[in-house]
């Protein structure tokens, strides 16, 4: 926890890292000065692009103590304002699973490779993040805790997969190998309060540790305050369940 | 963006992006988040013209009766131009 008498200071830029398939993608790397050792968090921006909420949220975490690395999950495709990198690759199909699988991997490698990391790191977004974040957690041995935040399409119809997309994340829900922490809003669309429900009956059948907190007054993106959908007291506990979350499993 | 629905059409014409006019090469029509309308989904359409680059979009961000309203009157329009014979589209 900061106190007034501390000194304070981070360092937040862009660097260059290999992805997947060794391509080079960027990220935004935010980080509290001093030689640590710090616990990491792979932040997945949404797909409305690599923008500046998602900075923001970066270097919120690494006020909070955290080795914050966000990748650029559009890099190969354009660049550009984000919001016309965005609508670019959302008139595509959005990126395919495996390679934003790959890039966060690289990412949390990254991270865990520094000599300032205490060697746990988590995976956290929201909306296509929140879905990307599940899945990371499904696929990949890497991380030690998982924050899907009103993750959409967690639950896929047959109608909905698509090449980039080809299979429903609920479809590895055993294969969840991190505890999981998920915060909804009831008055959300994408998912939708039933899919949630199905989302968690799943996950206690298989066993999982997961936890998740539902906002009965919150739609979809409450955390976004650039936008009408801030939910002001649900963001607030969001936030505050998400640094208790991170502070009991990445110590 | 959750949803992915995304339809896609070739277009002829010209569209006025923030660099000045440019020729138009397709339509995304979404029905998705927006990035600025304040409603969680939305009826969007960005003309394009992908040889130029991402930048040379034109975007729109509707609410769905909205876009159903414009869609009808973009055929009202047509159907009154379309069926005056002194109209002839044609290049200048």
């Amino acid at each position: 926890m900061y106190t007034t008498e501390q000194y304070e200071g981070m360092i937040a830029e862009t660097i260059t890292i290999k992805g997947y398939n060794g391509d080079e993608i960027h990220t935004y790397y935010a980080r509290p000065q001093g030689p640590g050792p710090f616990p990491a968090v792979v932040v997945i921006h949404h797909l409305p692009g690599w923008d500046e909420i998602y900075r923001d949220f970066t270097r919120k975490l690494a006020h909070h103590g955290y080795l914050a690395i966000s990748p650029d999950l559009y890099c190969r495709d354009a660049h550009g304002v984000p919001e016309d990198v965005a609508a670019a690759v959302r008139a595509e199909g959005g990126a395919p699973d495996d390679r934003v699988m790959g890039d966060l991997k690289a990412a949390a490698d990254y991270v865990l490779s520094l000599p300032s990391s205490n060697g746990k790191v988590a995976v956290w977004g929201t909306c296509s993040g929140g879905r990307h974040a599940f899945l990371a957690g499904c696929k990949l041995d890497v991380f030690d805790a998982v924050i899907e935040c009103w993750g959409g399409n967690v639950i896929m119809g047959a109608d909905q997969l698509t090449e980039k997309q080809p299979v429903s994340p609920n479809e590895y829900t055993s294969d969840l190998n991190a505890p999981l922490l998920g915060l909804f809003g009831d008055l959300d669309q994408s998912p939708t309060a039933e899919q949630v429900n199905q989302h968690e009956a799943e996950l206690k059948a298989a066993g999982k540790d997961y936890e998740f907190h539902r906002y009965p007054e919150a739609g979809h993106g409450f955390f976004y305050y650039h936008a009408p959908i801030y939910h002001q007291s649900s963001a607030v506990d969001g936030w505050e369940k998400m640094f208790n979350f991170l502070s009991r499993h990445l110590s | 963006m959750c949803t992915m629905i995304c339809e896609r059409a070739a277009m002829e014409g010209s569209g006025k992006g923030r660099e000045g006019w440019f020729p138009l090469k397709t339509a995304n029509v979404s029905y998705d988040h927006p990035f600025n309308a304040p409603w969680e989904y939305a009826l969007n359409i960005d003309f394009v013209n992908e040889d130029r680059g991402v930048g040379a979009r034109v975007a729109v961000e509707l609410s769905p009766e909205s876009a159903k309203l414009l869609a009808e009157t973009i055929f009202a329009a047509l159907r009154r131009g379309e069926a005056d014979p002194q109209i002839q589209v044609s290049v200048l």
